[in-house]
């Protein structure tokens, strides 16, 4: 888990989710690229990282696209966080006795139905063999993941509107990753609206 | 082909195309489900009720220990007519597909998805050597968040279709025909349950009473049942009424 570097950050906000990873891609100490995305959308409403060993992100990346088209052909509607948190876990269970190195971090925004009309924002995250925690604030993995809980707790706050979880969610994630050796060298952060998805490149340190 | 020693024209799969392009295995089977007992399913605005006769051959059957109305998973049940052992072994296959699909989605599947992996199964049994088509048809009632409460009918060949009403087994032409006159779009459950016993009624050989009749029903659940509580389960939509339910039902 500490071949290649790097983390994601997932945070809850009012009506909103966000979701944010570094760029860095590396070989231990040596830096090997600067625009190693680890952000993934399933489709514009629900959006997961993928920290760890970078081939089993390409891996999962994959692996996962194919479930999720087979499942959209097949129950012909778009798949919820929910059960995408549970497909991802399973996925990773499958490989109990010699996993997948990542720790998934999922974010997305559920649609109102009829029976849920103000559906709550979701984010999620597992270990590396699928153990589910859904928690109500912020998901942090990858090798600044310690860093990434200590400056999510303090800075956090329940009912961010977008434009404030952009600011809470690019600082946490900078200040960590500053602290980390094998993460940072650039950073995405993606905020997740009902209306629409914005994506902006941080400026940050790139040592 | 047709040597004393090969077998036959049947040897590798009963269901080779006829010279009219039909599969007379399948003809057989659904002239097996025909000959079964009938079974009817009505979908309401507010939910589906399914419905069969508990024929019993004999005073002495203890006809308690029967099951032709299965729950399949919390949301989805099915009744038939035809060869009950058939259905069982259908029971049981359904069964494990839906906890197969609950393992790996940590949810219960939609009716149509259920439908389709059942339906796949027979179609197997018209496709592959040395076995025979099922001898049964499928009304299969079910509740989800994407369709709704939706009702379905899977034949012997692996076809599959969704309905308002059917009816199949025996008495299916004149139950269908009843049906066709009483069905309207805006009945509730209530008024299904009753019409269902009624259509059963038609063409019922006997007596017709709580211990020869068979009851399952889904309720579409409301927004507050549906609100995940931790640590607890969701409700079920689909239920076998009790017998007490059903000489409720009958003395209306």
């Amino acid at each position: 888990m500490e071949l290649n570097g790097g983390s994601v950050v997932a945070m809850i906000g009012k009506d909103c989710v966000a979701i944010a990873s570094d760029l860095r891609l590396g070989n231990q100490a040596v830096g090997v690229a600067s625009n190693f995305d680890k952000v993934f959308p399933v489709n514009d409403k629900l959006y997961y990282g993928l920290p760890g060993l970078a081939t089993d992100v390409y891996t999962l990346k994959e692996h996962l696209r194919f479930r999720v088209n087979m499942y959209r052909m097949k129950e012909e509607r778009e798949i919820t966080p929910k059960t995408f948190t549970h497909l991802v876990s399973s996925t990773l269970y499958e490989k109990r006795f010699g996993p997948f190195f990542i720790e998934p971090v999922v974010a997305g925004l559920p649609t109102a139905t009829e029976l849920d009309p103000h559906p709550k924002p979701f984010i999620s995250t597992m270990d590396t063999i699928g153990c589910i925690t859904t928690p109500k604030d912020f998901a942090v993995a990858g090798t600044a993941q310690d860093k990434l809980y200590g400056v999510a707790e303090g800075l956090w706050e329940p009912d961010l509107e977008p434009e404030d979880l952009f600011e809470t969610i690019s600082q946490t994630l900078l200040n960590a990753v500053d602290r980390d050796a094998l993460s940072g060298w650039g950073a995405v952060v993606h905020i997740i609206t009902h209306k629409e998805v914005i994506t902006r490149t941080l400026r940050a340190r790139m040592d | 082909m047709s040597g004393p020693g090969s077998g036959g024209a049947y040897s590798f799969s009963l269901t080779t195309f006829s010279p009219s392009g039909k599969l007379v295995q399948i003809e057989h089977a659904l002239a097996a489900v025909s000959g079964g007992t009938t079974s009817l399913g009505i979908k309401a605005t507010n939910g589906i009720v399914l419905a069969t006769e508990k024929k019993s051959p004999s005073l002495l059957l203890d006809t308690s220990a029967l099951e032709k109305v299965a729950p399949i998973c919390p949301n989805i049940g099915f009744v038939y007519s035809g060869m009950g052992p058939d259905f069982r072994l259908l029971v049981s296959k359904a069964r494990k597909i839906a906890q197969a699909y609950w393992k790996v989605y940590g949810e219960y599947p939609p009716t149509k998805v259920l439908v389709q992996e059942v339906a796949g199964v027979m179609q197997k049994a018209t496709q592959s050597g040395g076995v025979r088509p099922y001898g049964i048809s499928l009304l299969i009632a079910g509740w989800d968040s994407h369709r709704g409460q939706s009702l379905w009918q899977i034949d012997p060949s692996g076809s599959y279709w969704a309905w308002k009403a059917s009816a199949i087994g025996k008495n299916m032409v004149n139950a269908k025909t009843f049906l066709e006159k009483r069905y309207n779009d805006d009945l509730s459950l209530e008024d299904a349950i009753h019409t269902a016993l009624l259509t059963l009624k038609e063409g019922f050989e006997g007596q017709m009473t709580e211990q020869t009749i068979e009851i399952g029903v889904v309720t579409v659940p409301t927004a507050e049942q549906m609100a995940e509580k931790p640590g607890e389960r969701l409700p079920a939509t689909f239920r076998k009424l009790t017998e007490n339910e059903v000489k409720d039902y009958l003395s209306l």
